[in-house]
This record gives structure tokens, C-alpha cells and sequence, in this order.
């Protein structure tokens, strides 16, 4: 038993924390939101260093790594906001390297393993999703109706228009498809997507963090009656449950990244925990750094609203929070008694 | 990250949960007194005792298995998925022993640790006074020399298992003119003596887990100073450290196991489904798990590092906070049984109110996370 990352995975986490501090700092993030543009060069960077592939096998041009580090890079990446469509890409290799045909797995693995192509996967209703986040660019989209029937459509295949989300920093378009269009994925299209909810979990994880780095910076600074805004129990009670928050996000996260590698039979639960806790999480923990950041916290001038922006969609993707609890409460109704002890 | 056990901790589970099965307690006394409530428990440690059983997370020199914290975590999992009873003399075994083995002189230990394990000698806690709970370091208990024996007069609260224990691990103010934290000093007061008046307190659930302590003129030999006269704060730390680490364990498999039971109940009714319910089931799924990780966390972390951190403050305020709202959903679900006196889920209902303030309120851990882990500016009090 031990909760701590690898040497190696310490390793990809510094390495992955030190590149984004630099290439992207938060005026860089709000040059690109502002213009409603990716970071390109900052993408072929990453592409450069193998990150879209890091949890796709090494036959189809990936790493061959796992769901641990696929989560630390998801963290980071979600820390520091990058203006990168690397979320909308894994999400799609989990699904399609797990549900796809071997054909499949070969038209697309490579491409989305080194970056070259763009993917994205939304949950739909009847062929349509109104809001696809990566949809802007993506050239391979994955709809998922609600009955978790799959099809894999490229771009042609499929009505694609941009919408301008309350998140500018990563592009979103609403798609649509014909019931005819495109091609079905018949393999374990749940497992695919309870890794790819892993993902985003672990991304909220990351955003979580970031907003109380900034607060406690921030309520330590700010001064009102004479003394720092912290030292308010008022205050730091507030910021002391936005720890509470992320750390219950970030060991259900952990675990959900772990049994996806290491416990397959736990995933579906452990990936429904980690949605729900995380999905809840960002929103509050981001909607309490705008308030903990009192006035200036509303302005555009300040950065808190870019996490909260980016922490309302990943907490709608794929299945909201409630959404998730639904899922887990029909899991638990299944296995009865829980006291699973791993 | 690695989420399995090891052979030798699996090895030390099986061994555990078989002795258990083969060794099942003497079922639960029909007579709901104390006093037979405590034969009981006394009974059952006097057996895990025999067995080598009693403290495994002692070193093996004082009669433990030398467990590491993971082994002992997994005793603690093993006793709250057999449902046996809590050994009569916890306090002794977690807090009281643990303290002694640090801050004790070898003639203490030699004296006082083997009667511990074999629950010949019962332990109390008497830190909390009526004018001194979260602000510990108020307390007015005083204890003043004469010759080779110093003489106590004072107050205590929330003493449970005073009417049963030889022992109360006192923290007295010895020197009145000394800064608040510096005038302490860490006793082993014998309870057997007619100037130690106990009382029961009675609680919100209509009995009485704890006790307050009368304590007028009682005597305790210099030789029974824990760790060196005003040195009190700094041992008393030590048990409250020992009271997160060890007593969290054995809660949050308590906090599961109710969780099951809701579950099962919810289930009987045809609620799992209901969304009315099923949202807030979930939701007390994930925490329960989320603080099993976070228990698990802080063990691995401290195996690692020595100390368990005071993220552990995280672990209880969220557990307490889960109770409660475990509680209050069971309410809701089983209907006038749970608020039907005598009742098992009446009773956690109201058990559960304390949970927030028992070991440190939620009010002063928010405040250890904010000081210690975000490192905010602490707030000007008085001194």
C-alpha cells in the first residue's frame, strides 16, 4: 500500500509543471482566450514530447504508459489552463482504443498518439451535441448516445458548427450527424469512457489547485482593517473547505486513474466517485476563488474566472455530478454491501 | 502509487481474521448497565490479550507484535468488519501506552505498560475542563509540590471510563506564573483515592459515555511526572497526536459499515432508485471512500515520513460531517423507528451531534488546516 508516485512519475510531474510554468504563464493563456485561439506553438510542443499518446500503446505510436501519468499530465495541463486541445484528444484515444476495431485503432491511434490529429467525444441526444469541446478543430469525433451506443465520425461526416463557449480557451462547436453517418464502435465503449472520465476528472483536479494557490496567495496579500483578509475566520474557514474539496477529488481521482491499471472490476465505480467529487469540486472551489478574491474577483482582469469558466464545462462533460451519482447508486444497488476493502 | 497489499500484510490480515472467526467475543450483554457493558469489553480484551492480540501496533518488547502503521490500520479494518467490541481499556491501549513509550522512564514502563494490554488496569484521559475544551492550554487544574509528592485540586470533563480506571493521565497547571503553555506538567494520577469524586456526565442520547472528575487535595508521587515537570504541553500533544491517528482508523470502518446497513435499508424499500435518496446515498459513497483513501493516505505518508501530517485534521472533519449526514438521511428513509427512542438509528442520530466537536471541533480544525497546511495568518486572540 502506498499513495505516492513512482520516481519516474515525480519525474513527468516536474517536468510537466516546470515546461507549463513557462510556456504558459497566465498572460500567454489570457493572449489566446481573449483572441479565442489555441496556443499552436505550444501544442507542437507537446506533441514534440509524446504527451497525447503517453497513455496509448506503443504499437499504435503512444508510450505505452498509464492511467497515473495520463492523470499527472491531465492535472497540469488543467493548472495552468493551456490553451491546447490535449483533453479533447486523450478522451478520444481512451474511447477509441477501447472500443474501436483493430481497423479503427489503426486509422486513428497513431494520429491522435502524436497530436497530428485532433479528436473530441461528447455525449449526444438523437445525433446531435450541442456542445463539443475540442469540436473546433477536431477531425475525428466520437458521439455517445445515452443508451452508450458510439459511432466515430470524421469531421465531413458530420454537421459541424463553432460555438463560442464560456470557455475561450479551447475551441467547442456543436455537432450533428445523420443516423447513417459515420461508423459504430463496438467494443468496450464504458470502459473507454470511464477512463476518459478519469481524465477530466484529473483536469479538474488540477484547476481545484490552482484556484486555491491563487486565493491563499491572494487573502494573504489583501489587506482590510488594517490586517490581511486570511486571518479572517470568515476567509480562511472559506479556503480551508476548498482544500477539503480538492483533496476529496484528488484520492478518488487518484484511485480511479489507479484501478483503471491496476483493478478494472472497481473502474466503472471508481470513475462515477471521481466525476462526481471533482465535478463538484471545480465548480465550488473556483466559485469560492472569485468570492475570496471579493471585487477584483469579478473583474476580467483578474484570472480566477478562467479557471471557473474552464471548471463549469469539464464538470458538464461527459455526465455532470449528478449525473454520476445516479450512475454509482444504480452500481451500488448491484453489489450490495461495499465495505470493499482494496 | 501501488494499491495492493503486500504478502506480509495480507499474511497479517489472514492470521488476524482467522483468529477472529475462530474467537468470536460472548455476545453482546442483554443488561444495557455500564457495568456489565464493561465486564464485557474486559472480558473480550483479557482475551485478545491471551492471544497477543490486545496491541499489535506495539513494539514487542512491551508485549505488542511490532506492527508497522499499515498492519495496524488493517487490525483496526478487521475489528470493524468483525462488529466485535471496542477493547474497555482503548484509551490505555492507543493513547495512555503509546505516550508512556516516548515520554516515560524505564521504571514506567516497566510498571504501567503490561497492565495496560491486559486490561488489569483501566486508563482515563482528563485533559478537558469545564472553562478549558478547544482552548486546552486554559486549564486551571492545579497541582502544587509537598516534599516528594505534589497535591491536585481541580476539574475535569469528558473523562470516559473514569468510574472504571486506576490511571487518569492528568495535564495540571504546576506553575501558575509561567507562560500558558509552559506551566504543565503531565501526571498519572491514581483514581483510587477519596479525594478523585467522579460523576457521570449525561449526554444528549440519555446516557452516560463520560464523566466529570472532582478532584480535591489528591495526592500523586513525584515518580508518576510524564515527561519532566512543565513539560505537559509537549506530552500531551503526544496522546492527541495518538488519538487522530489511531482512534481514526477504527472510525471510518465504523462510518462504512453504517453505510451498508443505510444502503441495505434503502434497498428494502425500493429507494435505491429513487432519486429523491439515491443522490445523496451516492454521495455519502463517495466520501466514505474518499476518507478511506485520505485515512489510507495519511498512514502511508507517515510510514514514510514518521509523522502522520495535520492533514489528518481533513480526515475527521469530513468523517464527522459524513456521520452526521448519514444519520440524518436514515431519518429520512427509515421513518418513526428512527425517531422512536431505544432505536439503533435513533441513537446514531443523536451519537452523531458530537462527532463535530469530540477531538478537536470542526471549528478549530479549520482552523489547524488554514494555519498549518495553507499557511494562513493566524488570528490575534488574546493569549
Amino acid at each position: 500500500m502506498d499513495f505516492g508516485l513512482t520516481d519516474d512519475q515525480r519525474q513527468i510531474q516536474r517536468t510537466a509543471r516546470e515546461l507549463l510554468t513557462e510556456r504558459a504563464r497566465p498572460e500567454r493563456v489570457r493572449e489566446h482566450a481573449e483572441a479565442a485561439s489555441s496556443d499552436d506553438a505550444l501544442w507542437a510542443e507537446l506533441c514534440e514530447l509524446g504527451w497525447p499518446g503517453i497513455a496509448l500503446s506503443e504499437e499504435h505510436g503512444g508510450q505505452g504508459l498509464g492511467g497515473i501519468e495520463l492523470s499527472i499530465l491531465c492535472e497540469e495541463l488543467g493548472r495552468a489552463l493551456a490553451p491546447v486541445p490535449f483533453l479533447p484528444c486523450v478522451l478520444a484515444g481512451a474511447v477509441i482504443e477501447q472500443a474501436g476495431s483493430p481497423a479503427q485503432r489503426e486509422r486513428w491511434l497513431p494520429g491522435l498518439s502524436s497530436g497530428k490529429i485532433v479528436g473530441a467525444v461528447s455525449l449526444a441526444v438523437d445525433g446531435t451535441a450541442e456542445l463539443v469541446i475540442g469540436g473546433g478543430e477536431a477531425q475525428v469525433i466520437v458521439l455517445v448516445e445515452e443508451d452508450r451506443s458510439a459511432r466515430l465520425l470524421e469531421r465531413e461526416q458530420a454537421d459541424v458548427s463553432p460555438v463560442a463557449s464560456i470557455d475561450p480557451t479551447r475551441s467547442s462547436a456543436r455537432v450533428s450527424a445523420t443516423d447513417d453517418a459515420g461508423e459504430p464502435l463496438e467494443g468496450d465503449v464504458a470502459s473507454g469512457l470511464d477512463r476518459a472520465l478519469v481524465a477530466v476528472s484529473s483536469e479538474l483536479v488540477g484547476v481545484c489547485d490552482r484556484a486555491l494557490e491563487m486565493t491563499v496567495a491572494y487573502v494573504k496579500e489583501r489587506r482590510q482593517f488594517g490586517v490581511p483578509v486570511g486571518s479572517f475566520q470568515a476567509v480562511s474557514h472559506r479556503c480551508a473547505q476548498m482544500l477539503l474539496d480538492t483533496e476529496k477529488a484528488r484520492s478518488t481521482t487518484a484511485f480511479a486513474a489507479w484501478t483503471a491499471d491496476s483493478d478494472p472490476e472497481r473502474l466503472a465505480e471508481a470513475a462515477a466517485m471521481a466525476k462526481a467529487a471533482a465535478s463538484d469540486a471545480g465548480r465550488e472551489v473556483t466559485a469560492s476563488a472569485i468570492q475570496a478574491h471579493g471585487g477584483i474577483g469579478f473583474t476580467w482582469e483578474a484570472d480566477v474566472h478562467w479557471l471557473f469558466k474552464r471548471a463549469q464545462l469539464d464538470a458538464a462533460l461527459l455526465g455532470d455530478a449528478k449525473r454520476n451519482r445516479a450512475r454509482l447508486a444504480g452500481i451500488l444497488a448491484e453489489q450490495g454491501s461495499a465495505l470493499g476493502v482494496a | 502509487m501501488d494499491l495492493t497489499f503486500s504478502k506480509k500484510e495480507t499474511a497479517f490480515r489472514d492470521e488476524f481474521r482467522g483468529w477472529l472467526a475462530e474467537n468470536p467475543p460472548d455476545p453482546k450483554p442483554t443488561d444495557p448497565g455500564e457495568d456489565a457493558q464493561h465486564a464485557w469489553k474486559r472480558d473480550w480484551q483479557r482475551r485478545l490479550y491471551d492471544a497477543g492480540w490486545a496491541a499489535p501496533h506495539w513494539p514487542t518488547e512491551y508485549g505488542g507484535r511490532g506492527a508497522t502503521p499499515t498492519e495496524s490500520a488493517i487490525y483496526f479494518e478487521e475489528i470493524g468488519r468483525a462488529r466485535v467490541p471496542q477493547a474497555a481499556n482503548t484509551l490505555g491501549l492507543l493513547l495512555g501506552g503509546p505516550t508512556l513509550m516516548v515520554w516515560g522512564t524505564p521504571e514506567q514502563k516497566e510498571r504501567y505498560l503490561s497492565p495496560i494490554l491486559s486490561a488489569e488496569e483501566i486508563w482515563c484521559q482528563g485533559f478537558s475542563e469545564p472553562d478549558a475544551g478547544s482552548d486546552l492550554a486554559a486549564l486551571k487544574t492545579r497541582a502544587v509540590k509537598d516534599g516528594d509528592e505534589w497535591v491536585v485540586s481541580g476539574q475535569k470533563v469528558w473523562t470516559s471510563g473514569a468510574q472504571y480506571a486506576k490511571w487518569c493521565m492528568l495535564v495540571a497547571r504546576s506553575d501558575s506564573d509561567a507562560a500558558k503553555h509552559k506551566g504543565l506538567t503531565y501526571f498519572l494520577m491514581d483514581m483510587e483515592q477519596d479525594a478523585v469524586q467522579v460523576r457521570p456526565l449525561r449526554q444528549i442520547t440519555g446516557e452516560a459515555e463520560f464523566n466529570e472528575l472532582f478532584i480535591e487535595d489528591a495526592r500523586i508521587p513525584d515518580a508518576n511526572v510524564v515527561g519532566g515537570v512543565g513539560n505537559g504541553w509537549k506530552v500531551a500533544l503526544t496522546t492527541l497526536m495518538n488519538e487522530r491517528a489511531g482512534l481514526g482508523f477504527a472510525l471510518q470502518i465504523r462510518l462504512r459499515q453504517l453505510l451498508d446497513d443505510l444502503i441495505a435499508a434503502a434497498a428494502e424499500r425500493g429507494l435505491l432508485d429513487d432519486p429523491l435518496y439515491a443522490d445523496e446515498l451516492a454521495e455519502l459513497h463517495v466520501r466514505t471512500e474518499s476518507i478511506r483513501l485520505l485515512a489510507w493516505k495519511g498512514l502511508t505518508d507517515a510510514e514514510r515520513y514518521g509523522q502522520p501530517g495535520p492533514e489528518g485534521s481533513l480526515v475527521k472533519w469530513l468523517w464527522s460531517d459524513t456521520n452526521q449526514r448519514l444519520t440524518e438521511l436514515a431519518v429520512e428513509i427509515i421513518g418513526p423507528e428512527a425517531l422512536t427512542s431505544g432505536t439503533d438509528w435513533s441513537y446514531e442520530q443523536l451519537r452523531a451531534r458530537g462527532n463535530t466537536i469530540e477531538g478537536g471541533t470542526t471549528e478549530v480544525l479549520k482552523n489547524i488546516v488554514a494555519e498549518r497546511v495553507l499557511g494562513l495568518p493566524r488570528l490575534k486572540v488574546a493569549a
